[in-house]
């Protein structure tokens, strides 16, 4: 197929009808309101399902109500909204529901701004709601992989049979790219009959399905919570993904920075080499499951002095990444807030500056 | 001899966990009977709310879900919109309806979404123990008000079905009880319009039911239908207060 030029969020909006999710339930919050604007339109027109909840608390219940008929469904949203959704998400990794969560996140806490931050990797990589779960989270550096894990999104939460994050930016929402939509991405949905809410006529015998998260019984949900962690991991075996960006050579630090911020560090990267000054990066592609191997093996490599977490936060990846690369090199955090992404020219002073130091 | 009396095949084999006296029993009762004379269990869904019927999940034999606190309608809306060939009715108390979910149930009333809702008032939070519901009447005691509701402090009691029958959407809103044989068998023909309206995807239909809690009222269970004929009708009067017709 041929090249497009879309908008994150269109395109976002796009993929999830490309991957055959044609149920989405939204309620309006920039930087993202455009999934929900452009699916308004094309929804109807491809035979499916919009509906404006009244807030992103209903909104979250919509997707569970969907997602336990077996249905595919997906919902966007940005950082106060995912909040919101959080209690949702909780119940949905507890009762076991496939289901597709967009974060476009904005800077915060509270009401914060309406400019790209990185400010939710807590949220999304610890917790968010309450309880033992965690879901898988993608993290994509443009328009076009966010159209892939998008895309992807899908037969993983049907995999996993849990919520799946895509956690872009502001920037990644608002910025057009030349995109394409993959064919082979497309997976059909798998059969759920045995566990969904879907009526009992659609299953040959007269056993009822029920989609619950409670668990009264402590030995029957400590074994519930055991079956969780068995699917996390899983995760952590099957779904691990990063790129590395010059490390085949020797360099004299390390960055570990993810989506947008990680577009930013290539440039000082590529700018740094020019100048004679190797530094190599691993981009973490999912933040659940963290890339803890191949950052601690970079990280380890001889004549690395240092590993900067470089991050549109004020230090969250950056404990993720101490925790992995176990004290082998020194891990700093580098990083800026408010909705101003750090400039190549800010990276290189500060890695010029820590390997002078 | 003939049977003349059995249980209804929504209706599983499972014990409930109801108090003695308590009338969910009865709700649940005319819920199955209509989903079976209606023929639509193979393709109802219900879902649970958290409240004392927390568990019907066991206690019906069709597919159930398990909702959060007050998100019953937001379920069913998501549900409904992606399977309008289900069947789907919540089942909610007061706390969980009138309370914490109060804006979930008006907007999903508000948009007409297909489903039925089961509307459980018994003026009380029944499985916490007793505490304040915003249907407890004034004076009432609750484990919260402990002297009695306190009207200054805390509004009047809310009344679901005259709040939702204001909404400019047709809908189907009615009230009935479950106090005595007479009331009961009204319930049963107001739920069973309610889940008629639902098949001809005519309208979202709701039917209050005003019931009793003889633990949380501190009453036996036959003061308790008293206490709640003598108090609770005249301020939740009985009967349909909204139709599409
Ligand atoms: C978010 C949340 N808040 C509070 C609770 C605790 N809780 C469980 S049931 C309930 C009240 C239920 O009362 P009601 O809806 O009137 O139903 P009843 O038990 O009387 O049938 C509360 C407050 C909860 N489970 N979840
Ligand atoms: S606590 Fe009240 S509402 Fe709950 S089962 Fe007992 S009597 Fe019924």
């Amino acid at each position: 197929m041929a090249k497009v030029l879309m908008k994150g969020n269109e395109a976002i909006g796009e993929a999830a009808i490309r991957a055959g999710c044609l149920n989405y339930f939204a309620y309006p919050i920039t930087p993202q309101s455009e999934v929900a604007e452009y699916l308004a339109k094309r929804l109807p027109e491809a035979g499916g399902t919009f509906v404006q909840g009244e807030s992103e608390v209903a909104v979250g219940y919509m997707i569970f109500g969907a997602a336990a008929c077996g249905e595919r469904v997906m919902t966007t949203s940005s950082s106060p909204g995912v909040s919101l959704m959080s209690e949702a998400i909780s119940y949905i990794a507890g009762a076991r529901c496939p289901a597709v969560f967009v974060n476009i996140m904005r800077g915060g806490p509270g009401l914060g701004g309406i400019l790209p931050s990185q400010g939710d990797y807590f949220q999304a990589t610890k917790g968010g709601g309450h309880g033992d779960y965690h879901m898988l989270v993608m993290a994509p550096d443009g328009v076009q992989e966010a159209v892939e894990m998008t895309m992807q999104a899908f037969p993983l939460a049907e995999k996993y049979r849990g919520p799946v994050m895509i956690m872009g930016d502001g920037m990644i929402g608002q910025m057009m790219e030349p995109v394409e939509f993959p064919e082979d991405l497309y997976v059909p949905p798998t059969n759920k009959d045995e566990w969904a809410t879907n009526g009992m006529d659609t299953r040959k015998s007269d056993t009822k399905n029920i989609v619950k998260s409670l668990y009264l019984d402590p030995t029957v949900l400590n074994d519930h919570n055991l079956l969780l962690k068995s699917q996390y991991d899983r995760m952590k075996e099957e779904e691990v993904r990063f790129e590395n960006y010059n490390t085949d050579g020797d360099y004299q630090a390390l960055i570990v920075s993810y989506g947008t911020m990680s577009r930013v560090c290539k440039t000082a990267i590529d700018e740094m080499k020019a100048q004679g000054l190797e530094i190599g990066m691993v981009r973490p592609k999912t933040l659940f499951p963290f890339p803890e191997k191949a950052i601690h093996d970079a990280a380890s490599k001889p004549g690395c002095k240092v590993v900067v977490s470089i991050e549109m936060s004020m230090g969250q990846m950056v404990e993720d990444v101490e925790r992995v690369v176990k004290g082998k090199t020194p891990v700093q955090w580098y990083g800026q807030c408010g909705g101003e992404v750090p400039t190549p020219q800010k990276v290189m002073e500060h890695i010029q500056s820590l390997l002078n130091s | 001899m003939g049977k003349t009396f059995s249980k209804p095949e929504a209706l599983s084999d499972a014990h409930t966990h109801y108090c003695p006296g308590c009338t969910h029993g009865i709700a649940h009762r005319l819920v199955a009977e209509v989903i079976d004379e209606l023929g639509i269990r193979g393709r109802t869904v219900g879902i649970a709310p958290v409240g004392c019927a927390v568990m019907a999940y066991n206690y019906f034999s069709c597919d159930f879900q398990e909702a959060a606190h007050g998100r019953a309608p937001a379920m069913a809306t998501g549900m409904k919109r992606v399977r309008p060939d289900l069947m789907v009715f919540t089942y909610q108390g007061d706390g969980d309806l009138a309370s914490i979910g109060m804006g979930e149930i008006i907007h999903a009333a508000n948009r007409g979404e297909k489903f039925t809702t089961i509307f459980i008032n018994n003026a009380i939070y029944g499985m916490t123990g007793g505490q304040m519901a915003p249907t407890t009447m004034p004076g009432q005691r609750a484990t919260t008000a402990p002297m009695g509701r306190d009207v200054e402090k805390t509004g009047m009691p809310i009344r679901m079905c005259e709040l939702l029958s204001s909404l400019a959407t047709p809908g189907y809103v009615e009230r009935q009880t479950l106090l005595k044989p007479k009331y009961i068998n009204k319930a049963k023909k107001a739920i069973k319009k309610a889940f008629e309206y639902q098949e001809a995807n005519k309208c979202f239909s709701f039917v209050e039911l005003v019931s009793t809690c003889p633990t949380n009222w501190g009453m036996t269970p036959q003061d308790a239908l008293k206490w709640a004929e003598e108090t609770l009708l005249p301020y939740y009067p009985l009967g349909e207060f909204k139709s599409p017709e």
